[in-house]
């Protein structure tokens, strides 16, 4: 039963993980950029929030609000400025410049907040702890699965964004080729502008998520980088439900980890991560020889 | 006055200059087909007149405004559209998605899906396939189709019987007939001389960047065309100097 | 008529000669230092020579290979835990870390298979999540204890002056041997195939360019080098908390030398250990500001001044001191009897 219960943690754990990733994968998806920032972008999320709510007395929801509006505009500055000029240079310049922004931001906030974790959880009362038995046995986080909804929630509703509206089919386009986009009349800039602002609000969603359901502080960013790529890399790189499943494997494989050793949550996530890394190699390499194979014997 | 006017376009590929001070001007319900052999500098043309390539002297008038600084989807909003060398379809969307994305400039005009689907019937049934999946034909009537959702005032064509059968070829200059008899001002790369000919009211060969032949099409004569396109007669004239 | 013109290739130049002069020269008088200078100057060179060791490997796999890794640590923090077994074990202290460093060169082979078929981000966040694992694993070890850690005790033996001045030859031998290494590889073959990897890894795959062997070269010489700087690191600090040496600070200081050096050049991150030694030397005090100073310089450097400041330098006077690079000398042909009397022009040489 104990296993059934640390699946069960795990799969609700996937939803977070999913809902920090989705953003990092839209945005590898439409851009071709890894953003190494992504973890911190989440955590200063979760600073802002915290301090409109344990500072500036905020009601959590409407602070919420704010703070993605904030995140949404600096996503869009980040991409003009910053991403823009890393677009067309290879990996290179992406992976660096982005690393050089996560110290800063990472750096930054510890000199304006120190080191002392914090938490959001006494904004959420006992929504931070309830739970819900379904078994005598088997319960169930209502935080967590809160999480979890949203999650979905949101990943359906950026497919939706993206296969069904004129922005999502603008995205598409621009993603597979920005020059034939701009062509037809797509403004390029403003597309990767707005599909930066959607992966730093998600980002942030997912930030302020972290901060209730556990403690956050200014170097967490790079640990919760590391959750959202290994989750996206699981799942596929070009799938956003993908991401979810990912997620979820991902968390499962940690909970489950975690029951065999007391250091084995994150032994048994990284390792899972690099496994499902080197079979993907293994099996698209044996599958370009079974092709090589059948075309070597065809008349 | 004129609807397009290219005043000493000069373009460059890095260090290679592929269009050498081209200067030329398209009226409205013209259609002027650009020739010349593989190199001469008509895609560097065309691209730069859409905005996809950025000259590095002369410029680019619309209606007798200057478009020269503009990026390319701010042209596309002024009423230019491209159909590109190679198609360029986007592979991941259908048929369907490829004609709605172009709506992106909200140009007003007639074109709409149903009146694309019209104008290229064979692309009723593909409406919902992918365009990776499509044949040569298909692609090139959905890629004409997508610059026509823009509502252009003149349409740019970059060889658009390349790489396709000669049934194909057929049917997509039937298409483009009818949209000429609608009064829409079109400048075409034709590779096929014949066709360029018979489809154009005027013509200008091109040559190492240079436009060395201009005029009507109807008064030109093969003999002359085909001296411009390989450029005999500059050869002639300069052995006799030397 | 065209007259058949004198073309020869060279490689080294007046310029290059009398760096290289200059260089060699240096290098024996560091050699003989601790005979020479005092305590704290040579501290702070050991410790440079371990800054330089980590720039140079960081530029070989991203400047010469291409490959972004963000997860060196793994092979710095592997190189001083092998080194704290292997001394345990009862090896002599000095080989221990030297075989230690080894140590992690071995295990960069055997990882190379996986990592080198890894693309762009996946192979830069990948080696990231292997350090952490490394980290995790090394953390089980009884003898480690956890972030405790440990200490190099055979190191007490040694009196403290003595240490000193083996530390420092260990560090100077380590960043000879290794910058000598690339040196000799990239006037080799390697710098061939890497050049030509650079500027397009399918093209010369055709022309027959081993271009997973040549990757697989350089990953293993990164990590070998990492791992005998993590082992010098160790020698000096000699306290192995795996906290500290499995940071991904580290790859953030490569990443600093390494870029604002000049990436790709084989001076440049000589020029950036320096500074950033004078940097961290002068405000490495002040902490937070330090660090985000540093970052900022990757962020800025990254989008403006991609080739580093050796690089610019290099790009700017056409400036190359050392003889990594080919020169064709193309003699100009006796002036033509009718020409108006015109000088001959000099030999030209274009830098390849």
């Amino acid at each position: 039963m104990i296993w059934v219960n640390q699946i069960l943690q795990g799969v609700l754990l996937g939803g977070y993980y999913a809902l920090l990733a989705c953003g990092l994968s839209l945005m590898f998806g439409v851009m071709r950029i890894i953003n190494l920032a992504h973890g911190d972008l989440a955590v200063l999320a979760a600073f802002l929030v915290w301090l409109l709510v344990a500072q500036g007395g905020m009601p959590l929801l409407p602070a919420l609000f704010v703070v993605l509006a904030a995140m949404a505009v600096l996503g869009a500055v980040m991409q003009r400025t910053m991403l823009e000029r890393s677009l067309r240079s290879g990996i290179l310049v992406p992976l660096l410049s982005t690393f050089g922004l996560s110290i800063v931001i990472e750096n930054l906030l510890f000199a304006q907040f120190g080191a002392d974790t914090r938490s959001l959880a006494p904004a959420i009362d006992t929504l931070a702890y309830d739970s819900w038995s379904l078994t005598n046995d088997i319960y169930v986080g209502q935080l967590s699965v809160l999480i979890f909804v949203v999650a979905v929630a949101l990943l359906t509703g950026l497919q939706l964004l993206l296969s069904r509206t004129a922005l999502g089919r603008a995205l598409r386009a621009t993603a597979e080729n920005p020059d034939i986009a701009e062509l037809v009349g797509i403004n390029s800039r403003a597309v990767y502008a707005i599909a930066a602002a959607i992966a730093v609000v998600t980002a942030a969603i997912g930030g302020t998520f972290l901060a209730m359901r556990a403690t956050f502080a200014p170097y967490a960013g790079p640990s919760q980088l590391i959750f959202a790529f290994e989750a996206v890399v699981i799942g596929g790189l070009n799938s956003l439900w993908g991401t979810l499943i990912g997620g979820i494997v991902l968390g499962v494989a940690q909970n489950i980890g975690a029951q065999l050793d007391p250091h084995g949550f994150l032994i048994a996530g990284h390792t899972v991560f690099l496994l499902v890394l080197a079979a993907r190699l293994v099996l698209s390499s044996e599958l370009r020889s079974r092709l090589r194979l059948r075309r070597e014997y065809s008349p | 006055m004129s609807l397009l006017a290219v005043e000493h376009l000069e373009a460059r590929h890095g260090l290679l200059q592929a269009v050498r001070g081209v200067s030329l001007a398209v009226a409205e319900g013209e259609i002027l087909a650009l020739i010349g052999a593989n190199g001469a500098g008509k895609t560097t043309l065309l691209r730069a007149i859409a905005g996809a390539h950025r000259p590095a002297a002369g410029r680019i008038l619309l209606d007798g405004a200057d478009v020269t600084a503009l990026r390319a989807h701010r042209r596309v909003a002024q009423g230019i559209a491209l159909v590109p060398e190679g198609r360029w379809l986007f592979p991941g969307m259908t048929v369907e998605e490829n004609l709605l994305v172009a709506r992106a400039s909200r140009r007003s005009g007639p074109w709409t899906v149903e009146r694309v689907l019209d104008a290229f019937p064979n692309l009723r049934p593909r409406l919902k396939a992918y365009a990776g999946s499509l044949s040569g034909g298909e692609q090139q009537a959905t890629a004409i189709g997508r610059a026509l959702m823009t509502n252009p005032r003149l349409l740019l064509l970059d060889e658009v019987s390349l790489g396709l059968a000669p049934i194909a070829v057929e049917r997509v200059y039937q298409s483009l007939e009818r949209l000429i008899a609608e009064g829409m001002t079109v400048l075409l790369v034709e590779q096929d001389l014949g066709r360029a000919l018979r489809v154009a009211t005027r013509v200008a060969c091109m040559l190492e960047g240079r436009i060395v032949l201009e005029g009507a099409a109807a008064a030109m004569t093969r003999e002359q065309v085909t001296q411009a396109y390989f450029g005999l007669g500059r050869d002639v004239a300069r052995g006799a100097a030397s | 008529m065209i007259r058949r013109a004198g073309i020869s290739i060279e490689r080294w130049t007046p310029l290059s000669l009398a760096a290289s002069a200059g260089g060699l020269a240096l290098v024996a008088f560091l050699a003989v230092a601790p005979l020479i200078l005092g305590a704290n100057a040579l501290d702070r060179l050991t410790t440079l020579f371990i800054y330089i060791t980590l720039g140079a490997m960081w530029n070989a796999l991203a400047g010469y290979g291409g490959l972004i890794s963000v997860g060196q640590q793994a092979f710095f923090g592997v190189g001083a835990y092998a080194a704290i077994r292997l001394s345990h074990a009862g090896l002599p202290v000095y080989p221990a870390l030297v075989l230690g460093g080894l140590c992690a060169g071995l295990f960069s082979l055997l990882l190379s298979s996986f990592a080198l078929r890894l693309r762009g981000g996946e192979f830069a966040i990948g080696m990231w999540v292997v350090a952490e694992l490394c980290h995790l694993l090394v953390n089980l070890d009884g003898l480690i204890q956890g972030e405790t850690g440990t200490s190099l005790i055979a190191l007490n033996a040694f009196a403290p002056e003595q240490r000193r001045a083996d530390n420092y030859w260990l560090a100077f031998a380590i960043a000879v041997a290794l910058l000598g290494l690339m040196f000799a590889l990239l006037r080799g073959r390697l710098g061939g195939s890497i050049q030509a990897i650079r500027d397009n890894e399918e093209a010369a795959a055709s022309l027959g360019v081993r271009v997973l062997a040549t990757k697989r070269v350089i990953f293993v010489i990164a990590g070998a080098g990492c791992g005998l700087a993590g082992a010098a690191w160790l020698a000096t600090s000699i306290t192995f908390e795996p906290n500290a040496y499995f940071s991904v600070q580290w790859s953030a200081y490569m990443i600093f030398m390494a870029l604002v050096g000049g990436l790709g050049t084989f001076e440049g991150p000589i020029l950036g250990a320096i500074l950033f030694f004078l940097i961290e030397s002068f405000f490495g005090a002040s902490g937070i500001w330090y660090l985000v100073g540093l970052g900022a310089a990757a962020l800025v450097f990254s989008l403006f001044l991609p080739r580093g400041l050796w690089g610019t330098l290099e790009d700017r006077f056409a400036l190359h001191l050392l003889p990594l690079g080919y020169r064709v000398r193309i003699a100009a042909p006796p002036a033509a009897p009718a020409a108006s009397g015109e000088a001959v022009s000099p030999a030209t040489g274009i830098e390849g």
